[in-house]
Protein backbone atom coordinates (compact mmCIF):
# COMPACT_ATOMS: atom_id res chain seq x y z
CA UNK A 1 0.00 0.00 0.00
CA UNK A 2 1.47 3.46 -0.45
CA UNK A 3 0.23 6.32 0.64
CA UNK A 4 -2.06 7.27 -1.84
CA UNK A 5 -4.08 4.23 -0.65
CA UNK A 6 -3.97 5.80 2.56
CA UNK A 7 -5.75 8.74 1.88
CA UNK A 8 -8.41 6.98 -0.02
CA UNK A 9 -8.72 4.71 2.61
CA UNK A 10 -9.16 7.59 5.58
CA UNK A 11 -10.66 9.81 3.67
CA UNK A 12 -8.13 12.22 4.43
CA UNK A 13 -6.93 15.55 3.19
CA UNK A 14 -3.55 15.88 2.44
CA UNK A 15 -1.90 19.03 4.32
CA UNK A 16 1.78 18.28 2.91
CA UNK A 17 3.62 15.47 0.58
CA UNK A 18 5.06 15.23 -2.91
CA UNK A 19 5.44 12.70 -5.45
CA UNK A 20 8.27 10.71 -3.98
CA UNK A 21 6.38 10.75 -0.46
CA UNK A 22 3.06 9.67 -1.35
CA UNK A 23 4.39 6.91 -3.54
CA UNK A 24 6.49 5.27 -1.06
CA UNK A 25 5.36 1.65 0.20
CA UNK A 26 4.16 1.32 3.60
CA UNK A 27 3.49 -1.65 5.45
CA UNK A 28 3.31 -1.12 9.37
CA UNK A 29 2.35 1.76 11.23
CA UNK A 30 1.49 2.94 15.00
CA UNK A 31 -1.07 4.97 16.65
CA UNK A 32 -0.43 7.03 20.26
CA UNK A 33 -0.87 10.38 21.69
CA UNK A 34 2.10 9.83 23.98
CA UNK A 35 5.45 10.80 21.87
CA UNK A 36 7.66 9.34 24.52
CA UNK A 37 5.92 5.76 24.22
CA UNK A 38 6.63 6.25 20.22
CA UNK A 39 10.23 6.92 20.62
CA UNK A 40 10.59 4.23 23.22
CA UNK A 41 8.62 1.11 21.63
CA UNK A 42 8.87 1.89 17.86
CA UNK A 43 11.24 -0.18 15.57
CA UNK A 44 10.94 0.56 11.82
CA UNK A 45 7.51 1.81 11.38
CA UNK A 46 6.68 4.37 8.62
CA UNK A 47 3.51 5.89 9.68
CA UNK A 48 2.37 7.51 13.03
CA UNK A 49 -1.19 8.39 13.74
CA UNK A 50 -1.89 10.53 16.89
CA UNK A 51 -4.03 13.02 18.10
CA UNK A 52 -1.33 15.65 18.89
CA UNK A 53 -1.35 18.48 16.32
CA UNK A 54 1.59 20.05 17.66
CA UNK A 55 5.24 20.19 16.50
CA UNK A 56 6.92 17.51 18.65
CA UNK A 57 4.48 14.82 16.75
CA UNK A 58 6.85 16.35 13.58
CA UNK A 59 10.20 15.72 15.80
CA UNK A 60 9.19 12.38 17.05
CA UNK A 61 8.70 11.34 13.35
CA UNK A 62 11.54 12.81 12.84
CA UNK A 63 13.77 11.35 15.31
CA UNK A 64 12.34 7.76 14.23
CA UNK A 65 12.68 8.32 10.33
CA UNK A 66 8.97 7.58 9.90
CA UNK A 67 7.28 9.45 6.22
CA UNK A 68 4.40 9.96 7.34
CA UNK A 69 2.19 11.55 10.11
CA UNK A 70 -1.46 11.14 9.89
CA UNK A 71 -3.58 13.57 12.59
CA UNK A 72 -6.79 12.19 13.49
CA UNK A 73 -10.09 13.44 14.30
CA UNK A 74 -9.90 16.36 11.59
CA UNK A 75 -7.72 18.38 13.75
CA UNK A 76 -6.40 21.41 12.42
CA UNK A 77 -2.16 21.99 13.09
CA UNK A 78 -0.84 25.12 12.78
CA UNK A 79 0.84 26.48 10.13
CA UNK A 80 4.20 26.23 12.17
CA UNK A 81 4.02 22.69 12.09
CA UNK A 82 3.52 22.36 8.47
CA UNK A 83 6.46 24.51 7.59
CA UNK A 84 8.38 21.99 10.37
CA UNK A 85 7.53 18.87 8.45
CA UNK A 86 8.11 20.46 4.87
CA UNK A 87 11.56 21.31 6.13
CA UNK A 88 11.79 17.56 7.28
CA UNK A 89 9.95 16.34 4.69
CA UNK A 90 7.89 14.29 6.29
CA UNK A 91 3.99 14.14 5.08
CA UNK A 92 1.47 15.58 7.46
CA UNK A 93 -2.56 13.58 6.40
CA UNK A 94 -5.42 15.09 8.13
CA UNK A 95 -8.50 12.56 9.03
CA UNK A 96 -11.66 13.26 10.00
CA UNK A 97 -11.93 9.80 11.86
CA UNK A 98 -11.24 8.74 15.18
CA UNK A 99 -7.98 6.99 16.37
CA UNK A 100 -9.37 3.55 16.97
CA UNK A 101 -11.60 3.52 13.26
CA UNK A 102 -8.67 5.01 11.66
CA UNK A 103 -6.17 2.07 12.86
CA UNK A 104 -8.91 -0.25 12.33
CA UNK A 105 -9.58 0.85 8.77
CA UNK A 106 -5.88 0.45 7.89
CA UNK A 107 -5.43 -2.77 9.62
CA UNK A 108 -8.30 -4.14 7.80
CA UNK A 109 -6.82 -3.56 4.45
CA UNK A 110 -3.30 -5.32 5.35
CA UNK A 111 -1.29 -2.49 7.31
CA UNK A 112 0.63 -4.23 10.26
CA UNK A 113 1.65 -2.83 13.78
CA UNK A 114 5.35 -4.07 12.69
CA UNK A 115 7.63 -5.14 15.44
CA UNK A 116 8.82 -2.92 18.79
CA UNK A 117 11.49 -2.91 20.44
CA UNK B 1 33.79 17.92 16.18
CA UNK B 2 32.19 20.08 19.01
CA UNK B 3 28.58 21.46 18.53
CA UNK B 4 26.85 23.62 21.16
CA UNK B 5 23.23 24.54 22.00
CA UNK B 6 21.48 26.34 23.63
CA UNK B 7 18.06 24.61 24.52
CA UNK B 8 15.04 27.42 26.09
CA UNK B 9 12.93 26.60 28.56
CA UNK B 10 10.20 28.65 27.73
CA UNK B 11 9.00 27.38 24.62
CA UNK B 12 8.04 24.18 23.94
CA UNK B 13 7.35 23.97 20.05
CA UNK B 14 11.38 24.46 20.04
CA UNK B 15 12.08 21.90 21.98
CA UNK B 16 13.95 19.25 19.44
CA UNK B 17 15.40 21.97 17.71
CA UNK B 18 18.91 20.79 18.86
CA UNK B 19 18.20 17.20 18.47
CA UNK B 20 16.84 17.67 14.85
CA UNK B 21 19.95 19.78 13.87
CA UNK B 22 22.76 17.29 15.31
CA UNK B 23 21.07 14.58 13.31
CA UNK B 24 21.12 16.59 9.90
CA UNK B 25 24.84 17.23 10.85
CA UNK B 26 25.56 13.30 11.61
CA UNK B 27 23.59 12.75 8.49
CA UNK B 28 25.71 15.29 6.25
CA UNK B 29 28.96 13.19 8.38
CA UNK B 30 27.84 9.91 6.65
CA UNK B 31 27.01 8.23 10.15
CA UNK B 32 25.32 4.89 9.96
CA UNK B 33 21.74 5.14 9.92
CA UNK B 34 21.08 3.37 13.48
CA UNK B 35 23.96 5.37 15.19
CA UNK B 36 22.33 8.69 14.18
CA UNK B 37 18.99 6.61 15.60
CA UNK B 38 20.15 6.03 18.71
CA UNK B 39 21.78 9.88 19.01
CA UNK B 40 18.37 11.40 18.11
CA UNK B 41 16.56 9.57 20.48
CA UNK B 42 18.40 10.11 23.66
CA UNK B 43 19.20 13.24 22.80
CA UNK B 44 15.72 14.51 22.14
CA UNK B 45 14.42 12.62 25.32
CA UNK B 46 16.92 14.77 26.63
CA UNK B 47 16.35 17.83 25.53
CA UNK B 48 12.48 17.58 26.23
CA UNK B 49 13.08 16.71 29.61
CA UNK B 50 15.34 19.97 30.07
CA UNK B 51 12.44 22.13 28.61
CA UNK B 52 9.31 20.62 30.71
CA UNK B 53 11.32 19.46 33.69
CA UNK B 54 14.15 22.22 34.42
CA UNK B 55 13.44 25.36 32.14
CA UNK B 56 15.96 25.03 29.76
CA UNK B 57 19.92 24.25 29.67
CA UNK B 58 23.38 24.00 27.43
CA UNK B 59 23.81 20.93 24.99
CA UNK B 60 27.37 19.80 24.29
CA UNK B 61 27.84 17.15 21.36
CA UNK B 62 31.24 15.97 20.86
CA UNK B 63 31.41 13.83 17.70
CA UNK B 64 33.86 11.85 16.40
CA UNK B 65 33.98 8.69 14.65
CA UNK B 66 34.32 6.61 17.53
CA UNK B 67 31.83 7.60 19.57
CA UNK B 68 29.53 10.28 19.98
CA UNK B 69 29.94 12.62 23.98
CA UNK B 70 26.37 14.02 24.80
CA UNK B 71 26.64 16.18 27.67
CA UNK B 72 23.07 18.07 28.96
CA UNK B 73 23.53 20.63 31.62
CA UNK B 74 20.51 22.38 33.55
CA UNK B 75 20.03 24.52 36.57
CA UNK B 76 16.58 23.54 37.26
CA UNK B 77 15.09 21.46 40.04
CA UNK B 78 17.15 18.66 40.24
CA UNK B 79 16.38 15.06 40.32
CA UNK B 80 15.38 14.19 44.37
CA UNK B 81 15.34 9.95 43.33
CA UNK B 82 17.18 9.12 40.30
CA UNK B 83 16.82 5.40 40.81
CA UNK B 84 13.22 6.31 41.22
CA UNK B 85 13.26 8.65 38.36
CA UNK B 86 15.08 5.85 35.74
CA UNK B 87 12.15 3.03 36.37
CA UNK B 88 9.65 2.94 33.51
CA UNK B 89 6.21 4.95 33.94
CA UNK B 90 7.49 7.21 36.70
CA UNK B 91 7.28 10.62 36.04
CA UNK B 92 6.44 14.09 38.08
CA UNK B 93 4.97 15.97 34.48
CA UNK B 94 1.54 18.04 35.02
CA UNK B 95 -1.24 17.20 33.34
CA UNK B 96 -0.39 20.09 30.93
CA UNK B 97 2.76 18.71 29.86
CA UNK B 98 1.00 14.91 28.85
CA UNK B 99 -1.50 16.64 26.90
CA UNK B 100 1.39 17.91 24.86
CA UNK B 101 2.16 14.11 24.46
CA UNK B 102 5.06 13.73 27.31
CA UNK B 103 5.08 12.73 30.97
CA UNK B 104 4.84 8.73 30.18
CA UNK B 105 7.58 8.42 32.61
CA UNK B 106 9.52 6.73 29.59
CA UNK B 107 12.38 9.14 28.85
CA UNK B 108 14.99 8.51 30.93
CA UNK B 109 14.62 4.18 30.78
CA UNK B 110 14.75 5.41 27.14
CA UNK B 111 18.08 7.29 26.72
CA UNK B 112 19.90 4.25 28.83
CA UNK B 113 18.93 1.38 26.35
CA UNK B 114 19.79 4.14 23.46
CA UNK B 115 23.43 4.83 24.49
CA UNK B 116 26.18 2.78 25.82
CA UNK B 117 26.83 4.43 28.82
CA UNK B 118 25.16 7.10 30.64
CA UNK B 119 25.84 9.23 34.03
CA UNK B 120 23.34 11.70 36.00
CA UNK B 121 24.95 14.14 38.55
CA UNK B 122 21.95 15.78 40.11
CA UNK B 123 21.80 18.27 43.55
CA UNK B 124 18.33 19.43 44.67
CA UNK B 125 18.18 23.22 44.05
CA UNK B 126 21.02 23.81 41.64
CA UNK B 127 20.66 21.29 38.69
CA UNK B 128 21.25 17.80 36.66
CA UNK B 129 23.69 17.40 34.14
CA UNK B 130 23.54 14.21 31.75
CA UNK B 131 26.24 12.61 30.17
CA UNK B 132 25.31 9.64 27.72
CA UNK B 133 27.92 8.01 25.44
CA UNK B 134 27.49 6.25 21.88
CA UNK B 135 29.41 4.58 20.27
CA UNK B 136 29.72 4.82 16.51
CA UNK B 137 29.82 0.73 15.66
N1 LIG C 1 16.53 17.48 33.78
C1 LIG C 1 15.68 17.14 34.78
N2 LIG C 1 15.52 17.98 35.84
C2 LIG C 1 14.69 17.65 36.85
N3 LIG C 1 13.96 16.52 36.89
C3 LIG C 1 14.08 15.65 35.87
C4 LIG C 1 14.93 15.92 34.76
N4 LIG C 1 14.85 14.86 33.91
C5 LIG C 1 13.97 14.00 34.47
N5 LIG C 1 13.50 14.46 35.64
C6 LIG C 1 12.57 13.76 36.57
O1 LIG C 1 12.60 12.36 36.30
C7 LIG C 1 11.28 11.92 35.95
C8 LIG C 1 11.37 10.83 34.91
O2 LIG C 1 11.91 11.35 33.69
P1 LIG C 1 11.54 10.64 32.30
O3 LIG C 1 12.16 11.39 31.20
O4 LIG C 1 11.86 9.19 32.42
O5 LIG C 1 9.95 10.75 32.25
P2 LIG C 1 9.04 12.04 31.92
O6 LIG C 1 9.89 13.12 31.34
O7 LIG C 1 8.27 12.39 33.13
O8 LIG C 1 8.05 11.47 30.81
P3 LIG C 1 8.45 11.12 29.29
O9 LIG C 1 9.95 11.14 29.18
O10 LIG C 1 7.89 9.78 29.04
O11 LIG C 1 7.84 12.17 28.46
C9 LIG C 1 10.56 13.16 35.49
O12 LIG C 1 9.16 13.05 35.61
C10 LIG C 1 11.14 14.22 36.43
O13 LIG C 1 10.53 14.13 37.71
MG1 LIG D 1 11.18 12.69 29.74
Amino acid sequence: MTVRDIIKILDAELLYGNDELLDQEVAHACGSDMMSDVLAFVKDQAVLLTGLINTQAIRTAEMMDMKCVILVRGKDPLESVIDLAKDRDICVLKTPLTMFSACGLLYENGIRGGKSK
Amino acid sequence: MTFQYDVPGDDFTRAGEASGDLKKKMKKLGFPSDVIRRVSIALYEGEINMVIHANGGHITAEVSSKEIDLTLADTGPGIPDIEKAMQDGFSTASDQVRNLGFGAGMGLPNMKRNSDEISIETELGVGTTVRMKILNK
